[in-house]
């Protein structure tokens, strides 16, 4: 357990550091996209939802795992969709892209 | 093979992949060229770990979840199809959906393990569900500000605070508690409802005008408080997930107050609304020049560069369109149009930059502002259409101006100026801006979408 919590410790901070480096280089003209990106990619705590909600080990616990489930849900297919939509919208003006 | 299938193994492999297919959407992200594909990995990586997740053997019961999945979608697909205009105030909703589902994930685990939850479970599990709560309810007041379904204007009052610093230190202070001993079952619902209500409040006194920066601010705490549950259910995918958003929640935000030359505190305890007003009054009936439309087309027809500068009131008066009209008229008489965007213009960061995508401007004409301030002293023409603070020159040669040393864009260095402006009130920033009384500035008064639309018209072209 003590390992187990040392390693996720330095899986979120390897993490970290990689989300300041990697989105550090988004150009500005995409923050918008960007930001319902990383919200759709957020959505993945629907894993935690999922599973909370089929092991079914109380009545609550499967209520509010598949509220959370609906919740997320919806990031994710949102979330998606509508950065594709806005993504498509950015046209150069060069001859091709 | 089938058998090992279900295995935790497996599954870990599939959540491995899916991580590296994250990062790469966020690496891809970099530019337009590739960011399609960006979203391609990202719901590559989605589907799979989706997928994985409902191999796991713990699962005993997929009725409800079945119906969840379906419900959420269907909830889902609305929201990914609202207009432009309404982009922020949907990416304000999905943290509130995103933090509500940490929330109650959260809330279930606590009950499940109660009475006896090791002290590094219970300080994560708290982390999660404080932040998760007043993400939750920040967002949705934020929604609703930016909806204007509440009012716009910061609403700030005596000791606000310290009342809100209080009840987050209650509710820290609760978390405390709890850690050192669970066994107070009783007192897990006061840690939920604390920061649900210290939520509100946070956003109550934020104004319009602090939004990119508060936004992207809840975007991180959905992050942060996603990864507090990564520690909690132990998977590594979703705290990396959660890291990745915090992280880059937390440099738009840094990004956006840097561009408005203000600390975090100043902005979520900001004396913004206050402070403004004294400076507002004094000066009103200084003469200006206005001109109208035929004036104005006159001059942008001469010139051989235009800078344009939108702002919030362009994406109010839906004028994007009229503005892709205006930058065709001009590029067909050879003019070199170009956009200053500034990093804080409109209610989100890149707000701008997606309307003018949406009303096809080509992408490499929208300059970021270290780009495009070194161009305003060759243009002929800065056309200022419903931004006001970002232009305001007293923030670099007034002391006293309450938004001094806040980095703008150079409009006053171009030859000519131009504002389109409803009328000569100072909005709700309520700061007076001195780029109005300029010698070289001409006022265009009138609605953004209709005078940019007179202006083509004069220009012989656009569509009416």
């Amino acid at each position: 357990m003590k390992m187990d919590l040392l390693t996720s410790l330095y899986v979120f901070m390897l993490a970290a550091f990689i989300g300041f480096e990697v989105i550090r280089q988004i150009s500005p003209l995409l923050h918008t996209p960007l930001m319902s990106l990383t919200n759709a990619l957020d959505a993945i705590a629907v894993v935690g939802a999922i599973i909370l909600t089929g092991e079914h080990r109380s009545t609550l616990s499967t209520i509010l795992g598949a509220l959370a489930i609906v919740a997320a849900t919806s990031n994710v297919v949102g979330g998606f969709l509508i950065t594709d939509r806005m993504l498509k919208m950015f046209k150069s003006s060069g001859p091709k892209k | 093979m089938t058998a090992w299938l279900g295995t935790d193994t497996f599954i870990e492999i599939i959540y491995l992949v899916a991580t590296a297919l994250f990062i790469f959407a966020l690496v891809w992200m970099r530019t337009p060229a590739t960011a399609r594909r960006g979203v391609r990995a990202g719901e590559i990586g989605m589907l799979l770990a989706i997928g994985g997740t409902l191999l796991n053997h713990n699962i005993i019961e997929y009725k409800w979840i079945a119906i969840a999945l379906v419900l959420g979608s269907i909830i889902g697909v609305p929201l990914g199809m609202v207009h432009m205009t309404a982009v922020p105030q949907r990416t304000a909703l999905s943290h509130a959906f995103g933090a509500f589902c940490v929330t109650l994930v959260g809330t279930a685990e606590f009950y499940l393990r109660a009475p006896a939850v090791p002290p590094f479970m219970m300080s994560v599990l708290s982390m999660e569900v404080i932040l998760g709560a007043l993400t939750f309810t920040g967002s949705l007041m934020a929604a609703g500000k930016l909806q204007e379904i509440l009012p716009q204007r910061p609403i700030t009052y005596k000791g606000q605070n310290l009342v809100n610093l209080s009840l987050l230190a209650v509710s820290i202070g609760i978390a405390a508690y709890l850690v050192h001993d669970p066994s107070h079952v009783h007192l897990f619902p006061l840690m939920l409802i604390i920061p649900l209500v210290f939520g509100v409040l946070m956003i109550v006194p934020i104004g319009g005008a602090d939004m990119p920066t508060v936004i992207s601010l809840l975007n991180s705490y959905a992050g942060l408080s996603a990864a507090a549950m990564g520690f909690v259910l132990d998977s590594k995918l979703l705290i990396i997930a959660g890291a990745l958003d915090g992280a880059s929640g937390l440099i738009l935000s840094v990004n956006m107050s840097k561009a408005m030359n203000r600390s975090f505190s100043n902005v979520l305890f900001g004396a913004f609304g206050q402070e403004q007003v004294a400076g507002a009054v004094a000066q009103q009936a200084r003469p200006v020049r206005s001109a109208t439309a035929e004036e104005a087309a006159a001059i942008l027809g001469a010139a051989s560069k235009v800078i344009i500068i939108p702002g919030y009131g362009m994406a109010v008066a839906q004028a994007q369109h009229k503005v892709r009209e205006l930058y065709d008229a001009l590029s067909k008489r050879g003019v070199d149009v170009k956009f200053a965007i500034h990093p804080v213009a409109g209610r989100m960061p890149g707000h701008m930059n997606v309307l003018l995508a949406e009303a096809d401007i080509p992408y490499d004409k929208l300059l970021d502002m270290e780009e495009v301030n070194d161009e305003f002293p060759q243009a002929d023409v800065a056309l200022v259409i419903g931004a006001n603070d970002v232009t305001n020159p007293a923030a670099r040669n007034d002391a006293s101006s309450p938004i001094y040393g806040m980095p703008i864009l150079d409009v006053d260095k171009a030859r000519t100026v131009m504002v389109i402006k409803r009328s000569m009130s100072p909005g709700f920033a309520g700061i007076d801006n001195p780029l109005y009384y300029l010698d070289k500035t001409l006022m265009l008064f009138g609605d953004a979408k209709s005078f940019v639309g007179a202006i083509v018209r004069e220009l012989g072209g656009g569509h009416n």
